[in-house]
């Protein structure tokens, strides 16, 4: 309670609201009391922070608005189709036709033959295992019950959940990146943060090739982040180099820490590599983050057989498959993917802390 | 070299005919305070001849619009500034510190080898910029103070101390019973915000 006395003494001085007797005994206690002095100093400093950090927030938004306009006229970053642009682009369109009816297939024969966790790969490698984690009813019962109290608070409904999995955000206006086969055996698809609050989402691509897909959270209750505070790497990652994922193997966060044994995935795949680490059903779709804060991957799977062996898309196919979409589709040109780090120079501890805002359960039905 | 559209779409404003010194000294007030429309003409004016710079020099468009942001948000920090004056046309002070900000950031991933000590702008910015990447790194520790003290707190102290709402309104806003009560937990709150912030100043 003094603290709180003393603070409002200092802003009352600050501001010139002191009358003139009070303004003198407040300088004269300064000048005797070092400490007091010290907290004027700092409480200035503090408060023309705090100034400036909202006067350039309103900026930023103001910024982030006006280039999302001007995107979307085309502006800013849009190079014209030409003809024979145009026709790859028709025939792309046409191939993510034959891609959906492909998955929606896919998906029937994976309900009448009741394998969802386990489905065989790829690659032919028979104990590949994709890591989504499917829901039982006791499960389900357990999560019900939990979640009463956060659907009272957000107000959305909590929908049925059959599966569950890791998803993370790319841009901070809500696109997230997940695995491909994911979304693939989900007729509705929900965000749900730390709170337990519950966003609807949809698919806007997925690349089964790479196993990858991009998620926008359509629900309007979701506000924008205002900053992400990881990069997403290029480069190769090097053999050896040690890293962290955060995912949803339980209804709660979990981390886990490991280093990258192979730089290719599952029968050689250059597109992945094949990491020294714990992974469970639910953990599909997580970052794999190293220590500078760059995102080096994102796991997919692991093999069944073979204990620690788990796989990671590399995150460089998250970039390719922008500049892709990027070029041939306006709805992508929005995404703007962090290339900053603001994770290097912290503890593990910490950059964990930061990081978990970012990482969403994916569930759905 | 200005294309001649840049004259007439200012030619005439508030219905009056104003030569380009003064389109430039009311863009930059209407900058200062985050005015819409005349960040929308500064963008307009300005983000192709920076985006082709990028491109052109290994970049990609989404290294553009980053650099193009931060530039104008250095302009901000110093149009707020009473001794910042603009001694040239805002186009070449935008140019030079994207430039700069460019070739710092091709350095820094190794792709650039010059010493930019040796740089030479047409405008100087250097200075400006290394006090803006100070205020960034104190811009993202109080970012992340406020991300870290929850609710209430957070939108109480936004509404205070950003929005400048008075005492009455917040407590009418949040349901305190009284202005008092409203004060007293606005520096419950501020307490909080300062001992997150000045920990991980003096940890990083």
């Amino acid at each position: 309670m003094d603290d709180i006395l003393l603070l409002e003494e200092v802003e009352r001085y600050l501001r010139g609201e002191m009358s003139n007797e009070e303004r003198i005994l407040f300088e004269t206690n300064r000048k005797n009391n070092a400490e007091l002095d010290q907290l004027v100093v700092e409480h200035t400093y503090f408060l023309q922070g705090l100034e400036t950090f909202g006067s350039i927030k309103t900026f930023k938004n103001s910024l982030t608005e006006v280039e999302a306009q001007l995107i979307s006229e085309g502006i800013i970053g849009l190079s014209p189709l030409s003809g024979k642009a145009k026709i790859v682009y028709l025939w792309k369109k046409h191939k993510r036709n034959i891609a959906v009816a492909a998955s929606i297939a896919g998906f029937i024969s994976i309900l009448a033959s009741g394998l969802i966790v386990s489905f065989t790969s790829k690659m032919g490698n028979e104990n590949y295992r994709v890591l989504v984690d499917q829901i039982n009813k006791t499960n389900r019962e357990v999560n019900k019950l939990k979640s009463i109290d956060a659907i009272e608070k957000s107000g959305t409904t909590k929908p049925e959940v059959d599966f569950r999995a890791t998803g993370f955000l790319i841009d901070r206006k809500g696109y997230l990146i997940t695995n491909a086969h994911v979304i693939s055996r989900m007729k509705n698809i929900y965000i749900e943060n730390r709170k337990g609050e519950f966003f609807k989402a949809e698919a806007l691509y997925s690349d089964k090739e790479v196993d990858l897909a991009i998620l926008k959270i359509t629900d309007t209750a979701f506000k924008a982040v205002s900053s992400l505070p990881y990069s997403i790497k290029k480069e190769n990652a090097e053999l050896g180099e040690q890293f962290f994922t955060l995912g949803f193997p339980r209804n709660e966060i979990v981390y886990g820490e490991g280093y990258l044994s192979a730089e290719s995935g599952s029968d050689g795949d250059s597109s992945a590599y094949q990491l020294n680490v714990s992974a469970n059903p639910g953990n599909s779709g997580g970052p794999v983050i190293n220590g500078k804060g760059e995102i080096i991957g994102i796991i997919t799977a692991k093999d069944s057989k073979a204990d620690g062996v788990v796989y990671a898309a590399k995150s460089r196919n998250i970039i390719t498959l922008l500049d892709k979409l990027k070029k041939s589709d306006n709805q992508f040109q929005v995404i703007k993917i962090p290339n900053k780090t603001e994770l290097k120079k912290l503890d593990r501890v910490h950059q964990v802390k930061k990081m978990e805002e970012y990482v969403f359960m994916v569930v759905g039905n | 070299m200005l294309d001649l559209g840049y004259y007439f779409r200012h030619l005439r404003i508030n219905n009056r005919i104003v030569d380009i010194l003064e389109q430039e000294q009311i863009l930059l007030k209407g900058l200062a305070g985050s005015d819409k429309n005349s960040i929308e003409l500064i963008y307009r004016d300005n983000y192709s001849s920076i985006q082709s710079f990028v491109l052109n020099n290994n970049g990609s468009v989404d290294d553009a619009r980053d650099i193009f942001q931060e530039a104008m948000i250095v302009l901000f920090e110093n149009v707020g500034k009473d001794t910042f004056k603009l001694n040239c046309q805002i186009k070449t002070y935008l140019y030079s510190v994207c430039r700069r900000l460019w070739l710092k950031r091709l350095q820094q991933l190794g792709k650039y080898n010059f010493n930019l000590e040796n740089l030479v702008d047409i405008v100087p910015v250097d200075a400006e910029i290394e006090d803006h990447e100070k205020r960034n790194d104190d811009f993202n520790l109080m970012e992340n103070a406020m991300s870290k003290i929850g609710e209430p707190c957070k939108s109480l102290l936004d509404a205070y101390y950003l929005q400048k709402k008075n005492m009455q309104e917040l407590a009418l806003e949040f349901g305190y019973t009284n202005a008092d009560n409203a004060k007293t937990q606005k520096y419950k709150c501020l307490l909080r915000l300062k001992k997150i912030f000045f920990a991980q100043y003096k940890y990083t």
